[in-house]
């Protein structure tokens, strides 16, 4: 079963490559830690993307080349990074009211649960000897006009993530505007989650049985 | 003559009393003033409730500080980062308090504690369960909840390059939090790579002016906490 899924829809390279499509040019974005993180390899030659990292970088470059590190230059996932020529930097009052002002065009982030009304769950399972982190999630859910989750479809171990009500703390309400998962994307609709298109070989049927919401069918005229 | 220069950093924290707020500037490792805080484990001032945006690493800096009994309570937005060893234990074991705020809440509440605004609304964490308890209300049909601006009586920073007023420069990413800390706290006490003549750094490209620093110590050459880290230090 296992490798059976394995075989069938889209790797994490291949989502954030299908997320990276729908990043309009002149965007400034944020990317989550994660998969999110692999969207900036992949947005379309000829698009000029800013990144955003609310550590306090506005023109984020890809991972330094060996000897060109430094320390003191870095990513919210706390990894070093570069600048691109028209970089800038500020403090972290300025950094989150780039977000919590509406400044940002899109956020890419990952998903513990989705809610077919667009409830976003990532930060928390509330297990009760967790130590709690939330960081900057709720602030760019809040902030973020369009909110792109990139998920494995299901968990590790097989229950769906895409659900009718959240059951993990919620990090925001009604806020996500697209799921690509290996499965499928899927647009949050007033109608609920509605599939617009499904990774190669794999049939609406199926992303609805590893769904815990009722999915409705948008890909007429997409090739299955 | 204003000369807010200090000749160690034992000096620059002396007055630091138990059960003060302290504001600790630094994303992870990035921008903590970490010889300030060894300092302060060397004064060893008790009960502190501490404002940084994570919980050190390790067990020198901000970690060690708290390994050392010193920290009745945190407020941070993630308490939980790599090689953080100190803090998730004594949480578990309910040694230590944790107030958690989204970090974006916490970055507006820290500027806002400095600018004199007492609270504010902000639609960051409404329906979720760091909102309950607290006054919701709507604006232009969106719901935002309130949240308190937070000072401090000590606020310990790092910068790059400072004169002897107290005008700082940063570099990188390493600013983070540090201009707003300074502004939010009574006592603002920073270490400095370098301190510069006054009229060497451009009022142009001055990030924090000296009216929110009151101290400074130069620290030419400070520790990294990874590499610290890497070589198994600890402090003391």
């Amino acid at each position: 079963m296992i490798t059976e899924k394995k075989r069938l829809g889209w790797s994490r390279d291949e989502m954030a490559k299908r997320a990276a499509l729908d990043i309009p040019d002149g965007s400034y974005v944020n990317l989550g830690i994660g998969i999110p993180e692999l969207v900036a390899l992949y947005v379309p030659e000829g698009r000029e993307v800013i990144y955003h990292t609310e550590n306090g970088l506005l023109g984020m470059g890809p991972p330094p080349a060996a000897g060109e590190e430094d320390p003191e230059l870095i990513n919210a996932g706390k990894k070093m990074v570069t600048v691109v020529p028209g970089a800038s930097y500020f403090h972290h009052a300025d950094s989150f009211a780039m977000i919590r002002g509406q400044h940002i065009d899109v956020c890419v982030l990952g998903a513990m649960q989705v809610a077919e009304n667009g409830d976003l769950a990532n930060w928390s399972t509330g297990a009760s000897d967790a130590i709690p982190a939330v960081g900057g999630a709720m602030d760019l859910v809040a902030g973020v006009k369009t909110i792109f989750v990139i998920t494995q479809h299901c968990t590790n171990t097989g229950e769906a993530k895409l659900v009718e009500a959240c059951s993990y703390p919620l990090t925001g309400k009604a806020v996500v505007t697209r799921i690509y998962s290996d499965l499928a994307v899927i647009d949050l609709t007033p109608g609920g989650f509605q599939v617009t298109e499904l990774a190669p070989g794999v049939s609406f049927e199926y992303v609805q049985e590893r769904t815990g919401a009722k999915l409705t069918d948008g890909t007429a005229g997409t090739a299955a | 003559m204003i000369n807010k220069s200090v000749g160690s950093p034992a000096e620059a924290v002396a007055d630091i009393f138990d059960g003060a707020t302290v504001m600790i500037g630094g994303f992870g490792e990035v921008g903590s003033p970490i010889e300030l805080i060894h300092a302060l484990i060397d004064l060893g001032a008790r009960n502190l409730t501490v404002v940084n945006n994570n919980t050190g690493s390790g067990h020198v800096g901000l970690a060690a500080l708290i390994e050392n009994g010193q920290v009745g309570k945190m407020i941070c937005s993630y308490p939980r980062t790599t090689n953080s060893l100190v803090f998730p234990e004594l949480y578990r074991s309910g040694r230590i308090e944790l107030e958690l705020v989204p970090q974006g809440t916490l970055a507006e509440r820290i500027r806002a504690g400095g600018a004199g605004i007492p609270a504010f609304f902000t639609a960051t964490s409404v329906g979720t369960p760091l909102a309950e308890g607290k006054e919701l209300r709507s604006f232009e049909g969106r719901d935002y909840v309130m949240e308190y601006g937070l000072k401090a009586d000590f606020a310990l920073i790092k910068c790059e390059r400072a004169d002897r007023h107290g005008n700082l420069v940063y570099h990188k990413t390493a600013r983070n939090f540090a201009p707003i800390m300074a502004m939010a706290a009574r006592t603002t006490i920073v270490q400095t790579g370098s301190l510069v003549e006054l009229g060497d750094i451009d009022p142009e490209v001055v990030i924090t002016p000296g009216i929110f620093v009151n101290r400074l110590v130069t620290v030419c050459d400070p520790a990294q906490e990874s590499k610290l880290i890497a070589e198994g230090r600890c402090y003391p």
